[in-house]
């Protein structure tokens, strides 16, 4: 507490370092994977092989991904563009599934009958089959922000300022407050963005107040 | 891509796979660190799991539990522990912060291996006479192991890729050469480095998905019985009927074997 205190300031600014970090490839993980979760279901052929495919992507261990990236996208390894697509691959790779259980679990009279009351495709994409996949994505998302909060700690292995700096500063100053701070605050951004989505859930999909959690991501 | 053909140089040169430090010591030490943290998790969350799972209790808990363990960062549970430990105990430190990441899976794949088995099966093993013991052997443990092994994967996936990051305390493992690699920007090091991990990773994955294939019995797909009778009365085709037979079939072979 002591340490915490003397290094409030320093905490903080990289507490907001990680917040801005987390935050793009959790967004930006869910626009990509709604359209590529919506086709996996609705294509039932192709199902196979997208969820293989965000199954292996899934598979590849943070820091070897932070490796592998950067000569694809001609991208520097030490550069935050590095840790923000990496993350938004994870995004996508746990999303992904979850997209496509959440549409696929959507009654089939209820979609004809939206048909059946005039909704073109577009139409009943957005005023139908989104609102009742909802609380699924919703609870997809969940497991997204969190899992995204944890993995950019490892981001200071690649120079990238997040709470994670607290982990490698501490161990090698050897301050254990210090770490502990780090893992007690990522824990805290963790817990913070899983309320904000639980309340945005509450305002936007106020017939749901039950949001199923799956039972494990990525198996 | 010039990177690339350079890493693919540095990970067929000769002196990777000599001495001290060479890609196969590397791998082993892996794969050291990833099945005893494994089997360890597993001993210790696989009971609690089917406990919760063949009492019903705490389901709650189990689940509470999988997603907070999910916000917690490894990399800094290894460092911390590290330090608390001391650094002498550091093998023992990494050791136990892989095992806390692999219990959670572990112990919902246990629990919800048995919460998803249908109360009727249950029912109908105990009107059959089966002791509790015979109804937990028989019948609920092999109808829960492909959600079992499921949660093995889940394990096996977050351990494997954690242990990449026990280099930096110092412990080798595949993470070594990339750890060590950054600071002196030997990006062609790193790189076959992780092409290496992403080899095993993906490997151990594709073994456990195979694994889990071969444990389901016949007649359960995904962990879900299929209502085998239903779709027999919408197609009376041969393989249906074999499907329809096999349950029982395996439910007789092991209470064979057990008695």
């Amino acid at each position: 507490m002591e340490w915490f205190l003397a290094n409030s300031s320093l905490v903080w600014s990289l507490t907001l370092d990680h917040m801005r970090i987390s935050v793009i490839p959790i967004v930006v993980g869910f626009l990509i994977s709604v359209p590529i979760g919506w086709l996996a279901q609705r294509f039932p052929a192709t199902r196979g092989l997208v969820l293989g495919g965000v199954g292996i992507l899934y598979t590849i261990p943070s820091l070897a991904l932070f490796m592998i990236l950067p000569p694809l996208l001609g991208i520097s390894v030490l550069s935050e563009a590095n840790v923000i697509i990496a993350l938004t691959i994870y995004a996508v790779a746990i999303m992904v599934r979850t997209v496509a259980d959440a549409f696929s679990s959507i009654e089939p009279q209820a979609l004809r009958s939206a048909t059946a009351l005039g909704y073109a495709e577009w139409g009943r994409f957005f005023a139908v089959e989104l609102p009742l996949a909802g609380p699924v994505l919703l609870a997809g998302l969940r497991v997204v922000a969190v899992s995204t909060v944890s993995l950019v700690t490892v981001g200071v292995l690649v120079g990238i300022q997040s709470l994670g700096y607290l982990f490698t500063d501490g161990f090698q100053r050897r301050i254990i407050p210090e770490v502990m701070t780090g893992v007690v605050m990522t824990f805290l951004v963790a817990l913070l963005f899983d309320a904000l989505l639980v309340v945005l859930g509450r305002v936007i999909l106020p017939w749901s107040h039950v949001a199923r959690q799956p039972a494990q991501a990525g198996a | 891509m010039d990177l690339v053909l350079e890493a693919l140089l540095w990970l067929f040169s000769a002196e990777q796979y000599q001495g001290e430090g060479s890609i196969p010591q590397r791998t082993l030490e892996h794969l050291v660190y990833t099945f005893g943290a494994t089997l360890i998790a597993a001993v210790i969350a696989v009971p609690i799991g089917y406990f919760i799972g063949h009492t019903g209790r705490g389901g709650t808990w189990v689940v509470g539990l999988t997603g907070a363990a999910r916000a917690l960062p490894s990399f800094g549970l290894i460092l911390l522990l590290v330090l608390l430990l001391g650094v002498s105990e550091r093998v023992t430190a990494s050791l136990v912060a892989l095992v806390l990441l692999g219990i959670p899976p572990l112990m919902a794949g246990a629990y919800s291996g048995m919460h998803q088995i249908p109360r009727s099966t249950i029912d109908a093993a105990r009107a059959q006479g089966m002791t509790e013991w015979q109804i937990i052997w028989t019948v609920e443990i092999p109808l829960s192991l492909p959600l079992l092994l499921g949660g093995l994967r889940g394990a096996v996936l977050q351990i494997v890729a954690t242990a990449t990051l026990v280099a930096y305390v110092g412990l080798g493992g595949l993470g070594y050469d990339i750890i060590q690699g950054i600071p002196l920007r030997r990006f062609d090091q790193t790189m076959g480095a992780a092409l290496v991990i992403v080899v095993v990773a993906l490997t151990l994955d594709v073994l456990l998905a195979a694994a889990t294939k071969w444990v389901t019995p016949r007649g359960v797909h995904q962990g879900r019985l299929s209502d085998v009778r239903a779709r027999d009365s919408v197609s009376r085709t041969a393989p249906v009927a074999t499907v329809a037979a096999s349950p029982e079939k395996e439910i007789t072979q092991q209470r064979n074997t057990s008695s």
